[in-house]
């Protein structure tokens, strides 16, 4: 699967995160949260194994986190990914 | 446990997009959720909520409520993918917004036995609470009760309701004293539990405890609720007296003395002792038990005897 237009998902409420996405050659993950020194290492990792299990091979994932648990994370990037693709 | 044996006296909204209150939903102390992907989910947003709220009750391993999370009615673009994408998550049931009909339950019916097949589940696992929240919905509900195994409780709508009918919703709720009524009747006849409306100004203790009052003597079993801080209210008014737990624990202890002399009916106090006063004792105890008022546990035994 790849990244086909800008799409975006989630939300800027404590808890939540925002997720945009973007075509690119590559496949890039770039993570912007308040809690990136401590935890960063976890979301890419959470991010990553989304975007393995939905086949996603080429776009570029940018993660806006506001504290947001696992189960939040993996929703929030299925739902850009998704909204990536049709009309 | 038998399903008219299950306690849901509070039965809390949540909004389906926002993680801060779906994460919330193991700390509450309500006895359900409807985690909410109808009213409280923007049209844009349903792709989304959905699979949040999948995510959700995927994580939500521990469980120590019911899960029923409130679809888009059935004849809107979303009712189905609702099913397919939040089912395989294993919540609880499904709240059916706009139950007019009972053709409309049956519908959900259907379809949930096809999903149970494709996921390999037991036939029946889902439970669907329709909402009565129209005049025609109203007048079918009767029908509606009875018209799957799966219909654990009907749920009264009074928002919509009013609505249909074109009238104003006041806190005293006179104008909804006949459509209330005819909702318990017929859980009541069907031998399911009755879910009263929501009660929106959560400001408003006085006349949100005047209801809950109201209610739990028409026969309601429990209610819709908004706000956690009303949780606490419907259990304190629904909570058994002392002196209705000691009876009930009398009746349990007369029908077990019953049953040892080989028959299913006794006298206590001079009243005939016999199984729907059983079950209603047991209901009794089990609701005290859950509150920590007592400590003892009420089997399925003890209500119906062994064979």
């Amino acid at each position: 699967m790849v990244i086909l237009k800008k799409a975006q998902a989630g939300t800027m409420q404590s808890s939540d995160l925002m997720v945009f996405t973007e075509p690119s050659d590559g496949l890039e993950i770039i993570i912007d949260s308040t809690v990136a020194k401590q935890y960063g290492h976890l979301i890419r990792a959470k991010v990553e194994e989304v975007l393995d299990r939905m086949s996603v091979t080429q776009g570029t994932i940018r993660i806006k986190d506001r504290g947001a648990l696992d189960y939040a994370i993996d929703a929030r990037v299925q739902a850009a990914v998704l909204r990536s693709q049709g009309a | 446990m038998e399903e008219t044996l299950s306690i849901r006296r509070s039965l809390l909204y949540v909004p389906g997009n926002m993680p801060s209150m779906l994460q919330n939903i193991p700390i509450f102390n309500c006895d359900a959720v409807f985690i909410d992907l109808e009213d409280a989910v923007p049209m844009n947003e349903k792709d989304a909520a959905r699979l949040l709220v999948k995510s959700f009750i995927q994580s939500y391993k521990n469980r120590n409520k019911e899960v029923f999370f409130r679809m888009n009615a059935l004849d809107t673009e979303w009712g189905y993918d609702d099913l397919l994408t939040v089912l395989p998550a294993l919540p609880d049931g499904v709240r059916l917004p706009k139950a007019d009909t009972p053709e409309i339950v049956e519908r959900l019916d259907t379809f949930l036995t096809e999903c149970e097949e494709n996921l390999g589940l037991e036939i029946g696992r889902f439970k669907i609470i329709p909402s009565i929240e129209s005049a025609l919905g109203v007048i079918n509900c009767i029908k509606t009760a009875r018209c799957s195994s799966r219909v654990i409780a009907l749920a009264f709508g009074a928002e919509d309701y009013t609505t249909s009918m074109g009238i104003e919703r006041t806190k005293t709720g006179e104008e909804l004293f006949q459509a209330r009524n005819r909702v318990v009747w017929a859980a009541k006849a069907a031998g399911i539990q009755a879910i009263d409306t929501i009660f929106a100004d959560v400001s408003d203790e006085e006349s949100f405890t005047r209801e809950v009052r109201l209610i739990k003597g028409l026969g309601f079993t429990g209610k819709s609720l908004i706000n956690p801080r009303q949780i606490d209210i419907v259990h304190k008014i629904f909570a058994p007296g002392k002196d209705e737990i000691e009876y009930a624990l009398e009746i349990i202890e007369a029908i077990k003395l019953a049953r040892e002399m080989g028959t299913g009916v006794i006298s206590l106090r001079g009243k005939m002792i016999d199984a729907p006063i059983v079950k209603r004792a047991a209901r009794v105890l089990r609701t005290a038990a859950s509150l920590g008022m007592i400590d003892i546990e009420i089997s399925d035994e003890v209500i119906h005897g062994t064979k």
